[in-house]
């Protein structure tokens, strides 16, 4: 008996230092292409178009010059990009997180006519490519004048259906009593809503706003096709103008590549926490 | 339950607004007037431009099926192979590698699961376009070329990684698990910790394998999430544009790593072709539905049990 035991006991821990390990050389393998580009926007990019990519760090030629040549390169354009991907990001998390919080409440919440038919077309409208919507939206974007805006790039992105979804799973684990204990207060639904219902979904809140930030930050086609003023760009249009058939220009490339996400690296690493327990808790259950 | 707020609210100044019946359609009001316009506008003007050839804005004409009929050339099936290719890796991959790794850290045995879920999940903070580059270089074609000097520790001869369809599959499922497999993950643990602990304590009292706590336990628990995993992978594989156009940019002459948006893409702006383009974005719909309906149907999303 005893024995057994201790044989099950360092069986167990020889698999627990077996799963750390592999846990452990996976980040590492997960983290090598940060590691490239930081130690790629030290160098020249003469050397990138020489020797490509390459592990070792050479003092040598390795400096923060590179970081300089951003606010250079094409009369500092990269800072434009920058600007507009900012504004974009703030733009469609706020209104997209605003709606959406609503509309999730608003099915979680009450009981009326209609209400499944609405939450069905929000699952059904979860699993259409939304790609394929873009050029009639693109055209009505013409008619109405939008195209080349900021706003004409939000648009799409204001009720987004998959972050309804979230917060309705999440307002379903709220207790309902919040609710019926503030009418009786003589609260109205919106005052119910905004005052005790809001500051209850926070991680909800916390969860959505990164992967928002995340989309927005990340997207390409469609912010592609409605801005056309060099200045106006996103980061990725940005940085995809500087890859040409003629040569990259790696002298921004890469520290614009660093600097496009050191930013929201920060942020996430503050806020993981709440983050991944905002997920955890309000994501997919049933 | 309405009843009682009507009588709890009676006191108070009533406008159309803060009447009881009305207020749940304020709440969903921004989703209707939303798919109102940004989808159901839209899709039915797809619809009727697939069966049009336009020529300038207000001049479009009837032509039936002509668009769908011109799909079937060499550009289009090759665009068709490649995200069927990918959709389907991508599926497999994502589904499968990130399960093991959520069952691994929640199972207790590894220090530090916190930290590990945590950095798993940075590179999906990143920017595809960005970390393309990176991915680029490190598949290049130079034997210098990272990935290439791996290939050298082994005795191999270097590759033109991208210049191929197979190579270039790989370097963009590689590209999609390094950037989505935190996020999979995190759903995949929401799923297992919602699991009762007292089910595994049962096994383990009958002497469960992990292995069969695995098959008999979890997997049946985080069926949901399976499914959700599942469906938006199969939605996000065959509508793929940004990898591919990370990794071999907008226009690339051979059309290898051309997805079927990227093809949709090419004829709507650059060959200012809408009605072609329309007759792909429907074909896209049809399969991401089709596939993932076929999907649903073996998962048992749609059996009437809870």
């Amino acid at each position: 008996m005893k024995t057994s035991n201790r044989i099950g006991g360092r069986r167990r821990r020889t698999r627990s230092a077996l799963a750390t390990i592999l846990m452990f050389i996976t980040a590492v393998l997960l983290m090598i292409p940060f590691y490239f580009m930081f130690l790629s926007s030290l160098k020249p990019g003469t050397e990138m178009l020489r020797n490509g990519l390459s592990l070792t760090y050479d003092p040598g030629i390795s400096s923060f010059r590179n970081y300089a040549a951003l606010n250079t390169y094409r009369d500092g354009i990269y800072w434009h990009w920058y600007k507009s991907s900012l504004i974009i990001m703030v733009l469609q998390t706020v209104i997209g997180l605003a709606f959406s919080s609503m509309v999730g409440y608003g099915l979680a919440m009450y009981r009326f006519k209609g209400r499944n038919a609405v939450f069905t077309l929000v699952l059904i409208l979860m699993m259409v490519p939304f790609e394929i919507l873009l050029l009639p939206l693109y055209q009505m974007l013409i008619k109405v004048h939008l195209t080349d805006t900021y706003f004409g790039v939000v648009l799409p992105y204001l009720v987004p259906p998959f972050m309804i979804f979230f917060f309705r799973q999440y307002v379903l684990g709220l207790p309902k009593e919040l609710l019926e204990a503030a009418r009786i207060d003589g609260c109205s639904d919106y005052g119910v809503f905004f005052r005790i219902m809001v500051p209850n979904m926070i991680p909800a809140f916390g969860a959505m706003t990164i992967l928002s930030c995340m989309n927005s930050w990340n997207n390409l086609l469609w912010p592609l096709i409605v801005l056309n003023t060099n200045e106006k760009f996103t980061i990725p249009i940005g940085m995809g103008t500087t890859i040409t058939p003629y040569g990259n220009a790696f002298d921004v490339l890469m520290p614009g590549a660093v600097m496009a996400v050191v930013p929201i690296i920060i942020v996430y690493l503050f806020a993981q926490k709440t983050f991944i327990a905002g997920l955890t808790s309000g994501s997919v259950k049933g | 339950m309405n009843d009682s707020l009507k009588t709890g609210g009676s006191s108070k100044k009533r406008s159309f607004l803060t009447n009881p019946k009305v207020v749940p359609y304020v709440f969903v009001a921004p989703f209707i007037i939303f798919f109102l316009i940004i989808y159901l506008y839209p899709f039915i003007s797809t619809i009727l431009m697939s069966f049009q050839r336009i020529d300038g804005p207000g001049n479009a004409q009837f032509i039936g099926t002509d668009n769908y009929r011109k799909l079937f050339n060499r550009n289009f099936t090759q665009a068709l192979a490649t995200t069927f290719r990918y959709a389907f890796w991508d599926v497999v991959v994502l589904t499968i590698i990130p399960l093991i790794f959520a069952v691994i850290l929640n199972s207790g045995s590894v220090k530090f699961p916190a930290f590990f879920k945590s950095l798993y999940f940075i590179p999906a903070l990143t920017s595809t376009i960005v970390v393309g580059i990176v991915f680029r270089l490190a598949f290049g074609s130079l034997p210098t070329a990272p990935a290439n000097r791996v290939l050298a520790l082994f005795g191999r001869q270097p590759k033109d990684w991208l210049m191929f369809a197979d190579t270039g599959n790989f370097v963009l499922i590689l590209l999609t698990l390094w950037r989505w497999m935190g996020v999979n993950i995190i759903y995949y643990i929401s799923g297992l910790q919602a699991i009762p602990v007292d089910l595994y304590e049962a096994a383990r009292i009958d002497g469960a394998s992990p292995v069969q706590e695995f098959f008999h336990i979890s997997l049946p628990g985080i069926r949901p999430v399976l499914i959700y995993v599942i469906t938006i992978t199969v939605l996000g594989g065959f509508s793929m544009f940004t990898e591919s156009v990370a990794l071999w940019a907008q226009n690339n002459p051979g059309g290898v790593g051309r997805t079927i948006v990227g093809y949709m893409y090419l004829m709507g702006f650059y060959k200012s072709n809408m009605g072609m383009a329309s007759a792909v974005g429907l074909v896209l719909l049809g399969l991401v539905l089709a596939v993932n309906m076929l999907q649903l149907l073996a998962m048992g999303f749609f059996r009437k049990e809870d």
